[in-house]
C-alpha cells in the first residue's frame, strides 16, 4: 500500500463527509423553498391527472399559508390546506394559543370559493381584521393582520 | 370518505425517499471510515466491517421504519444526521481499541450494543408517547424525577466513586450515570413551568437603568436552580452537568420571556457561583489553573489534576493540521480518555480542520432541525420543549469542544452520540425521539375534519 493511495483515501473521505453536509443542507433547501419537489410531484403521482384539471387551479393571489406575525407563537407557519383551521386555547385547537385574552375556541378560518374566510365562534374579547372587528364571516385578503387577544396572524402566499 | 383532495403541493411534505437516501448514505460514509481506519493501521479492509457496519445499518434502518409509521411527518434529517455522528463515533473507538491492542478501556463491540440498546429506546418512546402534549402534565412529576436522578450518586448503596467524580450509581452489574437522564427531566420540567409562569416572568417587576428587574417571588425558581446546580458542583465534583443544566435553564427562560434581564442575571450569578467555587475548592480551582497556563512544564508533570491531557489533545489536533493524518495513521491512543471525553481531539488528529468542521456543520444541522422544530411547533410547551432540547444539545458540544480546545475551562462532559458511554447515549436518543415526535406534531398538516362543514365537527386528536 502506497502513501499515495493512503493519500487519496484521506482525501475522498474527507470529500465524501462534506459531500453528506452539503446534501442534508439540498433536502433542508428543498424543504424550505419546496420548488423541485412541486415541479416533480405531479410526475410521481401518475393516477390523478384525471382528476387535477376538474379541480379549479389555485389561482396565483391565493395564500398558501398562515404565518403568526405577533404574540407569543411568533414565527409559526401553518400551511393551509381544503381544511378549517380554528384557533384558541383549547388543546384540539389547529393553533393553540396560551392567552388570556382569547377564548377556548375563538376564531375559524375556513375556504370558501378560492377565498379564506375568518369567523369569530363567538369570543369573549373578539377577533380583529385589520382594525374592524369581525361580526359575521368575512374573506380575509393576503396580508391583512387577524388579531386574536395578543397573537396577530395573516395569510400569505 | 374518498382519499383526501389534496393540492398537488402538500408542503411539507412527508420526505421519506431523501430520508431513506440520506440514511443510506450515512451508513456507507460510516463503512468507508472503517474500511479506511482498516487501510490506515494494517493496509487491508478490517474483517469487522460488514459487521458493524451492517449492524448499524440494520438498527437504523429498524428506528427508519419505526418512525414511518409512528410518526410519518418528522424532520427527514434528523435521523440521518444523528447516523453519521453516531456511526463516526463507533468507528473512532474502534480505531482507538484496534490501536491499543485492545487494553486502554475502549470498546467498540459494547459502544455498538449500547447504540442498539439507544435505537430500542428510541423506538419505544416513538410507540409509546403518541402525544408529546402528555409531558406537560408530567411538569412537576418530571421535576421531582430530574432532581431525584441528580442527587442519587450520593446516596450511599447504589452510588459509585469513579475517576474523583461521584457521578454513578450502579444498580446490578451495571454502572449508570443518572444526571444525563435528569437533565432531560428537569428540560421537562423547565418548559411546563415557564409555560405556566412566563407571563408573570415577563411583564412584573420594576425597570432600573436599562434593565427590567424581575419581581423578588418570580426569580425564586432561578435562584434555587443555581443554588441546586452549585450544589451538584460541590458535592459530585462535576462540573459539566451544573453548567449544562444552569445554562440550559437560562436560555429556556430567555426563549419564554425574550428578557435580556434573565439573561444578564443568569451570567452574573454563574461567573459568581464559578468565582466562589473556585475560591474555596481546589478541584475547581486546579481546572482553572490549567487552563489559564496549560504548557508550563510543572502543571504538565502534575500526577492529579495536570495538563498533561489537554495538552496532548492539543499536540493531536496540530499534528492532524488541516488535512489530517488519516484515520488510522495518527496517534490518538497517546491522549489518556480519547474515546470518552477526548474523541473530538482524537478525531481533530486523524480528520484534521477539515473533518471537525464537517463534524461540527453536522450538530449544527441537527440543532438547526430541532430550533425549527421549535419555531413550526403549535403550542407554546412543545415551543419551549423543543427549543430547550436543541439547546442542551448545543451547549453541551460547545462545552465539551470548547473544553477540549481550551477556549473554556475543561469539565468532563461526553461529546453528544460519540464519547463512549452508554447513559449519555441512552439520553440522547430519548432527546431525539422527543424531537422527532414533536416535529412529526409540527409538520403535520391541520387535522382533517371528518365531515365536510357543519355545526360540529369532529377533530383527529
Amino acid at each position: 500500500m502506497s502513501e499515495l493511495t493512503l493519500l487519496l483515501i484521506r482525501l475522498a473521505f474527507l470529500a465524501v463527509l462534506w459531500f453528506f453536509v452539503i446534501a442534508a443542507v439540498g433536502v433542508i433547501r428543498t424543504d424550505l423553498f419546496g420548488s423541485r419537489t412541486a415541479a416533480a410531484a405531479p410526475a410521481r403521482k401518475a393516477p390523478k391527472p384525471v382528476k387535477a384539471p376538474a379541480k379549479p387551479k389555485k389561482g396565483k393571489g391565493e395564500p398558501r399559508q398562515m404565518v403568526v406575525t405577533g404574540g407569543p407563537l411568533q414565527g409559526t407557519t401553518i400551511t393551509l390546506s381544503e381544511t378549517p383551521i380554528t384557533i384558541g386555547r383549547a388543546n384540539d385547537a389547529t393553533l393553540v394559543v396560551s392567552d388570556d385574552y382569547a377564548s377556548s375556541r375563538h376564531a375559524r378560518l375556513f375556504p370558501q370559493d378560492g377565498q379564506w374566510i375568518v369567523e369569530d365562534l363567538g369570543s369573549t374579547n373578539g377577533t380583529y381584521l385589520d382594525r374592524s372587528k369581525v361580526t359575521r364571516p368575512t374573506p380575509v385578503p393576503l396580508g391583512v393582520p387577524i388579531r386574536i387577544g395578543k397573537t396577530v396572524i395573516e395569510l400569505r402566499k | 370518505m374518498s382519499a383526501p383532495s389534496v393540492e398537488p403541493v402538500p408542503l411539507p411534505a412527508k420526505r421519506r425517499v431523501a430520508q431513506l437516501a440520506m440514511l443510506a448514505f450515512a451508513v456507507l460514509i460510516v463503512m468507508a471510515a472503517y474500511a479506511a481506519v482498516g487501510m490506515g493501521i494494517d493496509q487491508k479492509i478490517p474483517s469487522g466491517m460488514l459487521t458493524y457496519g451492517l449492524g448499524l445499518g440494520g438498527f437504523m434502518l429498524a428506528a427508519y421504519l419505526v418512525l414511518a409509521r409512528f410518526a410519518p411527518w418528522a424532520d427527514p434529517l434528523i435521523l440521518p444526521l444523528v447516523t453519521l455522528i453516531n456511526g463516526l463515533g463507533l468507528v473512532m473507538i474502534y480505531r482507538l481499541e484496534v490501536g491499543a491492542g485492545g487494553r486502554g478501556g475502549a470498546s467498540a463491540t459494547t459502544q455498538l450494543l449500547w447504540t442498539a440498546v439507544g435505537v430500542v429506546v428510541f423506538a419505544v418512546t416513538l410507540i409509546v408517547l403518541r402525544d408529546h402534549r402528555a409531558l406537560q402534565r408530567l411538569t412537576y412529576t418530571a421535576g421531582a424525577a430530574g432532581l431525584l436522578l441528580l442527587v442519587s450518586p450520593l446516596l450511599p448503596i447504589i452510588g459509585e466513586d469513579i475517576n474523583g467524580a461521584r457521578i454513578w450509581i450502579k444498580i446490578g452489574g451495571f454502572t449508570l450515570q443518572p444526571a444525563e437522564l435528569a437533565k432531560l427531566a428537569l428540560i421537562v420540567f423547565f418548559a411546563g413551568y415557564l409555560v405556566a409562569k412566563r407571563d408573570v416572568l415577563a411583564l412584573a417587576g420594576r425597570r432600573l437603568l436599562f434593565i427590567d428587574l424581575p419581581r423578588a417571588r418570580d426569580l425564586g425558581p432561578i435562584l434555587i436552580t443555581w443554588g441546586f446546580s452549585l450544589g451538584v458542583l460541590i458535592l459530585q465534583k462535576d462540573l459539566g452537568s451544573s453548567l449544562l443544566i444552569f445554562g440550559t435553564f437560562i436560555a429556556m427562560l430567555y426563549i419564554a420571556t425574550q428578557r435580556t434581564s434573565w439573561v444578564l442575571i443568569g451570567i452574573l450569578l454563574f461567573v459568581g457561583g464559578a468565582v466562589l467555587a473556585g475560591l474555596a475548592f481546589d478541584h475547581v480551582a486546579a481546572r482553572f489553573e490549567v487552563f489559564l497556563n496549560p504548557e508550563s512544564n510543572e502543571l504538565f508533570y502534575r500526577e492529579l489534576g495536570g495538563s498533561a491531557q489537554l495538552m496532548e489533545g492539543l499536540f493531536g489536533m496540530s499534528q492532524g493540521g488541516i488535512l489530517g493524518t488519516g484515520l488510522g495513521q495518527g496517534h490518538p491512543g497517546l491522549i489518556p480518555l480519547a474515546f470518552s471525553d477526548f474523541i473530538f481531539a482524537a478525531i481533530g488528529e486523524e480528520l484534521g480542520l477539515t473533518g471537525l468542521m464537517a463534524l461540527l456543520m453536522i450538530y449544527g444541522l441537527l440543532v438547526e432541525r430541532g430550533l425549527r422544530t421549535a419555531l413550526a411547533a403549535r403550542d407554546p410547551f412543545s415551543k419551549l420543549l423543543a427549543g430547550g432540547l436543541s439547546f442542551i444539545l448545543a451547549w453541551q458540544v460547545f462545552i465539551i469542544v470548547g473544553g477540549v480546545t481550551n477556549l473554556i475551562p475543561l469539565t468532563g462532559l461526553v461529546t453528544p452520540f460519540m464519547s463512549q458511554g452508554g447513559s449519555a447515549l441512552l439520553a440522547n436518543w430519548i432527546l431525539i425521539a422527543l424531537l422527532v415526535r414533536m416535529s412529526d406534531a409540527a409538520r403535520k398538516p391541520p387535522p382533517q375534519a371528518i365531515q365536510d362543514e357543519g355545526m360540529t365537527q369532529v377533530f383527529q386528536r
